[in-house]
């Protein structure tokens, strides 16, 4: 392979991302989502300003690999938790980090009620279809006849229901002023999910409401994929179910420039 | 400040608000709505945060997200409430945030009533939420008690780094008597160097309740006793009636020991030797004291308004040296002076539990008194 040197540094680590190595496995997405956040945190300047609220899950120590102020949630209470510091520092720049146990099953009463009332958030909420931390079991996203550890014959949707589709369903909420669906299975995707990323942290700096970004990851390990079968998968199996798209995305929004 | 008639969950919020309250997150449930009615009108007048949550679990995750910032915040409920916040409460003493917390307690178990009742003494005083933690329970008797007790629950949880919570019950919440509110403190100007805030010109910040190392956690564990046993070095509060030369010494808190004052001077004036001792901070728990007038009393009288929560703490501070007897009223009925009279007398003439177990002759008596259709008992 041949090696182009031009002498110029084109990557290096994001001013808002620690020197820690992560704890998340080989081919997992969580790195590249933490990257998008660190670049936007980067560009817009608002490092300094801004509070992470980490949540229970894969994704816990989250406080460890940003480089700004970081608070623990319990489980499935991010969005309670940033509420509160949100009213208390509306100057701030508030987010939460939260994957799909987390935010769309036991933390479901919290990320409704607070697109709801249109808090000045921004969400980042990580869809991989399964609880990661415990080792792999049935998550509210799960697909219908995907096999996991608690659902070891494939999600039954006569027993168990069907996956909630979290970025349509915040979607209604009249607090919401941005909702959107995008994939981290591919360079193309991943630009787009940045662009997204940065969309929701510019509503918030705006004051123009709730902003939520859902993020399609792997999860090679419970999957029990390959890093790149991996990404095959969200592209072939989870798109058709989660179909990327922007489900709200309110007039003020659509105007901003940055 | 001149004195008026004032309802005890309206003194509470007031003097909260007094005490440079800035934040305040709460859900509706009686006996303790006004506080956050009154809380939903004053704060936002002053500028200050307010909001109903769609939970209590939400509210004190709001409680939990606002005091990391280093603000004075606080919420408050009713034993079902409660038990709903447990989850908050135990992240919250495990972050090592000062917060107030006021449970205005009704019958229970369950849904129960609305009526006054203190069944949540032992979820309080002894924890609650899971793992190794202390709260600070400070236990008012009247509205400007719960006022004064209010402010200093602010002081003492930003001291200690504490939870402390103001364990009323419906009775100090919904009555109405005079009482003087403080005068009005400014908010706070300078955070603790713990408090996250955005790390403008400094390191981050992190606050979180874990310890994945189980050292660690273990060292944690030990700051938080070791804090704990300097707030019971310090903090101890209690207030004695007529104990100089009581031989029956009336054990009671909050509503109960208000009703047990009244019957203790009536025994008086019956010429019988009885005295009053009313624990303030039911955690930590006057206990030492209470070992110290075995000294001097024939017997002690615990009353409260459960099964005897305390009863059990009391008798193993008194460590089998003098009788400990037991009356109480449950499930949201309050005790009368005169029932709490005719106890005084019983044990005055002797009539003490001959097997060492006070609820055994309490709950004889108490059926004859409750049971109406005699069944269900």
């Amino acid at each position: 392979m041949e090696v182009i040197d031009t002498g110029q540094k084109v990557y290096s680590r994001s001013e808002s991302l620690t020197k820690v190595t992560t704890h998340y496995c080989p081919g997992c997405t969580h790195g590249v989502a933490h990257r998008i956040i660190a670049e936007v945190l980067d560009e817009m300047k608002i490092r300094e300003k801004t509070i992470g609220v980490a949540p229970v899950g894969c994704s816990v120590f989250a406080y460890n690999y940003f480089n700004c102020d970081f608070v623990e949630a319990a489980h499935g209470r991010a969005p309670a938790m940033a509420t509160g510091i949100k009213r208390v520092l509306p100057s701030r720049i508030v987010f939460t980090y939260q994957g799909d146990g987390d935010l769309a099953s036991i933390g479901m009463a919290e990320i409704m009620h607070a697109a709801a009332r249109g808090e000045n958030l921004t969400v980042i909420f990580i869809n991989n279809a399964i609880y990661g931390m415990t080792g792999g079991q049935m998550a509210p996203t799960t697909l219908p006849g995907q096999r996991t550890t608690s659902s070891p014959s494939g999600r039954d949707i006569e027993q168990t229901g069907y996956p909630i589709k979290m970025a349509e369903l915040i979607s209604v909420m009249d607090g919401t002023s941005y909702s959107v669906r995008r994939s981290l299975h591919d360079p193309n995707n991943i630009r787009k999910s940045k662009k997204a990323v940065r969309m929701a942290f510019e509503v918030q700096k705006r004051e123009l409401g709730f902003a939520m970004v859902e993020l399609l990851s792997s999860c090679p390990t419970n999957w029990g994929f390959s890093a790149s079968e991996s990404l095959e998968w969200i592209e072939h199996n989870m798109l058709p179910v989660f179909p990327i798209g922007d489900y709200k995305n309110i007039e003020p929004v659509k105007n901003i420039k940055y | 400040m001149a004195r008026e008639l004032l309802k005890g969950n309206i003194a509470i919020a007031e003097a909260a608000v007094r005490a440079g309250l800035e934040a305040y997150f709460g859900y509706p449930i009686t006996p303790q709505t006004e506080l956050l009615e009154w809380m939903s009108h004053r704060m936002p007048e002053l500028g200050r945060a307010f909001l109903q949550a769609e939970s209590e679990v939400a509210a004190i995750n709001m409680v939990y997200g606002a005091a990391c910032t280093g603000a004075r915040v606080m919420s408050s409920s009713s034993s079902p409430g409660i038990s709903l916040m447990m989850e908050g409460l135990s992240y919250i003493a495990g972050t090592e945030l000062p917060v107030v917390l006021v449970d205005v307690v009704r019958g229970g178990p369950g849904l129960g009533n609305i009526a006054p009742s203190q069944g949540d003494y032992n979820q309080i005083v002894h924890g609650g939420g899971h793992g190794d933690y202390f709260n600070i329970v400070l236990a008012p008797s009247s509205v400007q008690e719960a006022i004064d007790l209010t402010v200093l629950a602010f002081d003492l949880a930003e001291q200690y780094r504490s939870i402390v919570i103001v364990m009323a019950d419906g009775n100090i919440g919904q009555m109405m008597e005079p009482a003087e509110l403080p005068p009005m403190r400014s908010i706070k100007k300078v955070y603790p160097e713990w408090a996250v805030r955005g790390a403008e010109s400094r390191e981050k910040r992190i606050l979180s309740s874990i310890y994945m190392n189980p050292e660690d956690e273990e060292i944690t564990n030990l700051r938080l006793l070791e804090r704990w046993r300097i707030v019971q070095r310090n903090e101890i509060r209690h207030k004695d009636y007529f104990l100089d030369d009581a031989e029956i010494i009336v054990i009671g808190y909050g509503t109960a020991g208000r009703i047990a004052y009244s019957a203790v001077r009536a025994a008086r004036a019956e010429g019988i030797p009885a005295g009053l001792f009313r624990p303030v901070t039911l955690s930590p728990f006057p206990g030492g004291v209470i070992g110290n007038l075995t000294d001097r009393a024939s017997a002690f009288l615990v009353i409260e308004m459960n099964t005897g929560q305390m009863l059990d703490d009391v008798k193993m501070y008194v460590n089998g040296k003098v009788p400990v007897e037991f009356y109480g009223r449950l499930g949201g009925v309050v005790p009368f002076p005169d029932e709490i009279l005719a106890e005084i007398r019983r044990v005055s003439i002797g009539q003490i539990s001959p097997d060492g177990d006070p609820r055994a002759g309490w709950i004889e008596r108490l059926k004859k008194t409750v049971n109406r259709t005699g069944e269900g008992i």
